[in-house]
């Protein structure tokens, strides 16, 4: 079947061999990654040109020499590595609260108009309500400890899982849904072969969004009231006037939410196979 | 290869009418029509005249607002195994493999073994071995319809209906792709039932060819194809034959004169 065959490799003759590296793509590829590096560097000398002259105050904005110089002693000892795992570890038990419930709640509104409608007016009123309006609610339902913010994390993230996974089960394509009725497929096979996995995208950018969101209401939980974690570290900081350490903190929420959402992104990737707009 | 009797599709008197809106239109009107076992039969009309609703009813996606198909003696009403379908878009589902786009025709009951065996013959029907890994988008789109004409054969079905299978293919992939048909349909004997819009398409496969008009769907013409096959697209027989289709088509058009070189 030759003609097939070069059917086949015509259509993904772009996709399927890796080039080999000339020197101009190779010098392209390293263009496009050095490409996102370049403003932070310049902004990064600048500030440190501004503090050197001693036109920034150092109280107010330490230089990035000094805040550098602080990661460096709160990693070597412990102490950012342990509020930030403090603080993660709060994430991945308040997601798998939220982000659990999310699911099985989208589920069944997803597959059941008449719950969509059921639960319309009560959704409509919560979803708006800012998570940080949550927590001295919750403070004063469940105390000061682990369990309020854990809470805060689980609405937080509830909702984008929720959504996302309604909006996949609705967007199944309606023409493979007919295909499935051609074969006289089942219940169970047409929720786990067509309309879960038509839905796994929506559902990624619904863990994406709501570990996102998790991981501002930790911080938001931890500066109310904790003893540990980023947030913590942050508030104490400033308690003492440490504006170096304040930054530290504020700079390795960042980092920590870009390592989650390249994470993410990779698991996606790679259960996401099939879907061509990722490749 | 010696085959059991088949069954007879029964197309009587079917009538459809749709709601758009508050007007009632008449999609098909005392369609009726006989499919006899291991027969070819093509469907010509224009877009419009319902030729894709009545093949949607025979495979029991839509029902008929009168009338009504049998097979063999039982009445289509809901979709079966014994009738596939095959769809303009190839509808493979893009989470799938190659493979296990094949082996979602198959029967839930069927144990692994003969599954694994029946998705390596079509596999090979389709002439599509070595690619049972791919997934959908990396495939052109003749080889997705194939795919989709491996599936749709998985249960063996009596009947197999072909809608506008290759419209959207480009020309050259349509007439490998109308061989192929061919070729399936001469080892496996199924009655195939095609819609297209395509004449030539239509008289090239096709025992019979059945001329539909438009608003409402009514059979205007049956043309019998008595020509052997492979037929000869450019044959003296086959351009007559297309000729006097084009003419129920093309009617207040004037004739033109015969065809002569």
């Amino acid at each position: 079947m030759a003609e097939i065959e070069l059917e086949y490799l015509g259509t993904t003759a772009a996709a399927a061999p890796p080039k080999p590296l000339g020197p101009k793509r190779a010098r392209r590829l390293g263009f496009s990654y050095l490409l996102p590096l370049v403003i932070p560097l310049v902004l990064l000398v600048l500030w440190e040109l501004l503090s050197r002259r001693g036109l920034v105050r150092p109280t107010i904005l330490p230089a990035p020499s000094a805040i550098g110089a602080t990661a460096r002693e709160l990693v070597a000892s412990g102490e950012l590595i342990h509020h930030l795992l403090v603080s993660l570890w709060r994430v991945t038990k308040g997601v798998t609260l939220g982000a659990g419930f999310g699911l099985v709640a989208g589920l069944v509104v997803g597959l059941n108009p008449w719950a969509e409608r059921a639960v319309s007016l009560i959704t409509g009123v919560l979803r708006p309500i800012p998570i940080i309006a949550w927590v001295p609610v919750l403070i004063l339902w469940m105390g000061i400890d682990e369990g309020s913010k854990i809470t805060v994390i689980a609405i937080g993230s509830f909702w984008p899982v929720l959504l996302n996974v309604v909006h996949g089960i609705r967007n199944t394509d309606r023409k493979i849904l007919e295909v499935a009725k051609v074969f006289q497929k089942s219940r169970a096979t047409l929720l786990f072969k067509v309309v879960l996995p038509a839905a796994l995208p929506s559902i990624f950018t619904g863990m994406r969004i709501g570990i996102g969101i998790a991981w501002m209401s930790v911080v938001g939980a931890e500066l109310i009231a904790a003893s540990a974690g980023v947030g913590y570290l942050i508030m104490y900081a400033r308690e003492l006037s440490q504006a170096d350490v304040m930054l530290v903190g504020v700079v390795s929420i960042g980092v920590t939410g870009l390592a989650i959402d390249f994470l993410i992104r990779r698991l996606e990737r790679r259960l996401l196979r099939w879907n061509a707009n990722l490749q | 290869m010696q085959t059991e009797e088949g069954k007879s599709l029964v197309i009587d008197r079917l009538d459809k009418q749709f709601s758009v809106a508050s007007d009632v239109v008449q999609a098909l009107s005392e369609v009726s029509l006989v499919a006899r076992p291991g027969e070819f039969i093509s469907i010509v009309g224009a877009s419009g005249c319902g030729k894709s609703t009545l093949l949607r009813i025979v495979a029991g996606l839509e029902t008929a607002t009168a009338g009504e198909v049998r097979l063999g003696e039982r009445p289509i009403r809901n979709p079966g195994l014994e009738r596939g379908m095959v769809f303009q878009e190839a509808r493979l589902l893009p989470w799938m493999t190659v493979w296990d786009n094949i082996a979602f025709g198959c029967r839930a009951e069927t144990p692994n073994a003969e599954r694994r065996e029946l998705v390596e013959q079509h596999l090979e029907l389709v002439g599509l071995k070595g690619f049972e890994k791919a997934y959908p988008h990396q495939l052109s789109g003749g080889m997705q319809q194939r795919v989709s004409i491996a599936r749709a054969l998985m249960n063996r079905p009596e009947v197999l209906l072909l809608d506008e299978p290759f419209g959207a293919l480009d020309a050259m992939t349509r007439i490998t792709m109308q061989q192929e048909v061919l070729r399936i349909w001469e080892t496996e004997r199924t009655t195939m039932i095609l819609v297209t819009h395509d004449i030539d398409e239509a008289i090239y496969l096709g025992d019979r060819v059945v001329v539909m008009s438009s608003r409402p769907g009514t059979i205007r013409r049956v043309v019998p194809v008595p020509l052997p096959r492979p037929r000869d697209r450019s044959a003296y027989e086959f351009v007559q034959i297309r000729k006097e289709i084009y003419a129920e088509f093309f009617e207040d058009v004037q004739r033109p004169f015969a065809y002569a070189i």
